[in-house]
């Protein structure tokens, strides 16, 4: 298992080199200028030109690139364009709100779907089947945003229960941080309930009709216990793989979420850097998108290994 | 788990985010909360024409003059000055108490550095700054202004309220480079930055700044007493969904918007716990700028059939639609203001389509595609341009509507190449009214070509020397005629075509008052009951 764990770990090398490379070169082929965005409105070819030297963009690509790359391997990557402050720094702060948001995200949707689909399999076929089954189409179906502006309307101007946007951080305790998350993140799993509920479902129903299922019951085991030690057990592997799937897709894809509830996250800092072709900002943030896709990846592997003893490394 | 365990979770939980103290400072009537406009990124009002920036430079900064309601220059920072009878030496006084966030006075060398740092920059501050042989600091409460010869616009320049407004600054700040960006906030304005409370893309904080000594007029544009209310002011730089900051305002979440988008105009209107209070009576104005390099518009007649093609009303009726923010205004500087008026504007004013079609043909117009530029993703414009394509196409024009992102749009305006390299013919903007308001400000008159630098590159020797009139004119009937005479011929040689005037409202909540004719967005004088 060590040899696999330092074999994955080095191939991220290339993984991420790749990224960067394509990344670089991608931004620079893209239209728009950052000094030209810079430099206001009102501003006039010499001032860009002048904030473009400045900003080192009129050196040549490789030499653009020889910096940059120089600098990651130094662990720096950046200072941003736009708002002049270390791209870590950025990250850093941005990271808090994002993980907050995938991580109750993911407990909601984790703590809702699973059982609802163990419960489909169990009674598959039934109303409740049918209609978690109606339901799941509708969660994918129904547009973030759409789900959001619902939401608000009711829970937040309606009947008042929580604020209509912002984010407090958790170290001004875990109420406001609460109160202030639990919107997005209802809203943001509605549509991971609908994906793994069916995984799960579909997942639990091929386990039930296992032999060792059969002795389990003739055993004389409780249902729960069939379900749960027997059936959700061994039906877990496809579960956690679209749950880490899916976190992963949490932390890079919380873009609207984040935009309708005013989140200050990754996302939105992404959105950000984009429309403001702050190249420092954008290539950092997604090098670090690239790194959390390989660790949960990694991670999602290995409790493989836990929760089927046959995988073996 | 029993039942009564997991009722007793869920009361806890209840309680706990229904605590009073998690309704945060929310109610606070010392903590005023703003949603801006945009997000503010570049703390350097001087280095970015960004109205973020100059707006941030309210907050923290002072002005030596100001412009009041009336767009009439009045000091501010300055208590007295004097002028010699050749108009070529100017002598100012600052008011007594004027001091720094970081408790030292403000000084003659402070406002020098400041100033020579912004003549750097800004564009009427370069114009002025060709006129000035030097300047020094005689005592440390006042500052002299040599020019080489006389020129007109001294205090207009001085007291300028839109970008870039020439804000004071310690010299230590006002040291730096012009094109490097300052890093020391320190001002001597009403409010105080707080640098460490700002987190770029989601907030951004000012106090109170306890001794600033406002002066004893009432508010008026940027000018007279700057009184502050609160403790506390929070821009919300996360909020930028329309509908979200409608909703956070209707919740009483924040207190102000400072862009309230058109499409939610009735619904506020309609609140009774919401207000859209007046705070400015210049108006924004709707531009499109021809590019004067290339085909077809490198050609006079073919832009006056442009000019005739482009009646106002379409374009404000598609981009506003509210019929009470939006009016007709055939002027190249902006209506209300000293120099507003419709003459010489019949081309437009008068506009119709058979006069554009027979312009056109007269033209010669061999049947060039126009590549109008049009931004997706800026809603307070992104309507104008298939107004334009349209108008364009019923004048016998073929056009190439290219959809692309605003910054797309920031990026390949600025890039002079031919058409078949990336060029572009036509682009349409919005400009805040003090920014066109004179023909030094209106960076659409500048016609020195390729060297004039503002995007279009207009060429027109007659209007750079009506210019040079203006700029070296120092009596307001002379400017005024002069001014008139630059229209005239902006109108002839059709540098740009305006589109039309409109408010961009703001809505607050009804427990804000305190609400004055501003030129910009500023935070003084308003109290939260």
């Amino acid at each position: 298992m060590y040899t696999f764990l330092a074999r994955r770990l080095l191939a991220t090398i290339p993984v991420l080199l790749v990224v960067a490379v394509l990344v670089f070169l991608m931004l620079r082929l893209t239209p728009g200028d950052p000094a030209a965005i810079l430099a206001g409105d009102a501003a006039n070819t010499e001032q860009i030109a002048q904030i473009r030297t400045g900003l080192g963009l009129d050196r040549p690509i490789i030499v653009q690139f020889g910096i940059w790359a120089g600098n990651l391997l130094s662990g720096d990557l950046g200072e941003s364009f736009y708002y002049k402050q270390k791209v870590t720094t950025l990250i850093a702060h941005r990271l808090e709100p994002t993980v907050s948001l995938a991580a109750l995200t993911i407990l909601i949707a984790v703590a809702v779907s699973v059982p609802l689909g163990v419960l489909a399999a169990w009674r598959f076929g039934s109303l409740f089947d049918r209609m978690l089954m109606g339901f799941s189409v509708i969660g994918f179906s129904v547009p973030v945003f759409v789900l959001a502006y619902i939401l608000i309307w009711l829970i937040s101007l309606k009947l008042g229960w929580l604020p209509v946007q912002g984010y407090q951080r958790l170290a001004d305790g875990f109420g406001p941080w609460l109160r202030h998350l639990l919107l997005p993140s209802i809203t943001l799993s509605v549509i991971y309930i609908a994906l793994i509920a069916r995984v799960t479902r579909a997942s639990v129903l091929e386990s039930l009709g296992e032999d060792y299922i059969r002795t389990a019951r003739a055993k004389g085991l409780p249902e729960l216990r069939v379900l749960v030690r027997h059936a959700l057990a061994n039906a877990a592997v496809p579960i956690v793989t679209v749950i880490g799937i899916g976190i992963a897709l949490l932390i890079g894809g919380v873009v609207v979420t984040e935009s309708v509830y005013a989140i200050p996250g990754l996302g939105r800092l992404t959105v950000d850097a984009v429309l403001a072709r702050d190249f420092p900002t954008i290539q950092g943030v997604i090098l670090f998108f690239s790194f959390v896709y390989v660790g949960i990846n990694l991670l999602v592997d290995l409790s493989y290994v836990f929760l089927d003893p046959r995988i073996r490394y | 788990m029993n039942v009564s365990r997991i009722a007793a979770a869920i009361a806890a939980t209840a309680s706990l985010l229904a605590a009073p103290g998690f309704a945060q400072a929310q109610g606070d009537p010392k903590v005023l909360r703003i949603v801006p406009h945009s997000n503010l990124a570049i703390l350097d009002p001087i280095w970015t024409t960004a109205y973020m920036s100059r707006n941030h430079g309210y907050m923290i900064y002072d002005t030596l003059f100001g412009t009041d309601d009336k767009s009439q220059i009045k000091p501010q920072m300055v208590e007295s000055w004097t002028e010699s009878p050749d108009h070529r030496l100017w002598t100012f006084k600052l008011r007594k108490g004027l001091e720094f966030h970081d408790g030292k006075p403000v000084t003659g060398e402070d406002v020098v550095a400041s100033l020579a740092r912004w003549g750097k920059r800004d564009a009427m501050g370069s114009a002025l700054m060709t006129f000035v042989e030097r300047m020094d600091s005689p005592t440390p409460d006042s500052f002299r202004i040599f020019l080489r010869e006389a020129c007109g616009f001294v205090l207009e320049a001085l007291g300028k309220p839109s970008s870039n407004v020439p804000f004071i600054m310690p010299k230590r700040v006002a040291d730096t480079d012009a094109f490097k960006q300052i890093d020391d906030y320190t001002g001597s304005g009403p409010y105080i930055f707080r640098k460490d409370e700002f987190k770029p893309g989601d907030k951004a904080i000012y106090v109170r700044n306890p001794k600033y000594v406002p002066r004893k007029e009432a508010p008026s544009g940027s000018t007279g007493g700057k009184h502050v209310y609160v403790e506390r002011v929070e821009w919300n730089l996360a909020l930028r969904d329309a509908q979200a900051q409608v909703n956070a305002l209707q919740k009483g979440e924040v207190d102000i918007l400072e862009a309230l988008a058109f499409d939610h105009y009735e619904t506020v209107k309609k609140d009774a716990s919401l207000q859209i209070p007046k705070y400015s009576n210049v108006n924004l104005q709707y531009m499109a700028r021809f590019n004067h390099l290339h085909k077809p518009f490198n050609d006079a007649k073919v832009r006056q059939a442009v000019m005739a093609a482009f009646s106002q009303e379409p374009f404000l009726k598609a981009q506003v639609g509210v019929k009470e923010l939006y009016k007709g205004c055939a002027s190249m500087f902006t209506c209300g203001t000293p120099y507003g008026s419709p003459v010489g504007s019949d081309i437009q004013s008068k506009s119709n389509m058979k006069k554009a079609q027979g312009l056109l043909k007269a033209s010669g117009y061999d049947g060039t595609p126009v590549v109008l530029m049009k931004p997706t993703d800026l809603a307070s414009i992104q309507k104008l341009p298939d107004v334009a394509a349209q108008l364009l196409r019923q004048a016998g024009f073929k056009v190439d509507l290219q959809a692309m992102d605003w910054q797309t749009l920031v990026g390949r305006r600025a890039k002079k190449d031919p058409i078949d390299k990336g060029g572009w013919n036509m682009f349409l903007t919005a400009w805040q009214g003090h920014d066109i308001w004179n023909p030094i400000a209106n960076a659409a008159l500048d016609t020195r070509g390729e060297a004039s630098g503002w995007f279009g590159w207009a060429k027109d020797d007659k209007l750079v020397e009506l210019r040079a009139q203006f700029m070296r004119a120092t009596e307001d009937a002379q400017k005024k005629k002069l001014a008139e005479a630059i229209q005239v011929r902006a109108f002839e040689v059709a540098t740009h075509a305006p589109l039309g005037e409109y408010t961009q409202p703001m809505a607050a909540r009804k427990n804000i008052s305190g609400f004055f004719i501003t030129n910009g967005n500023l935070y003084w004088n308003l109290k939260k009951n």
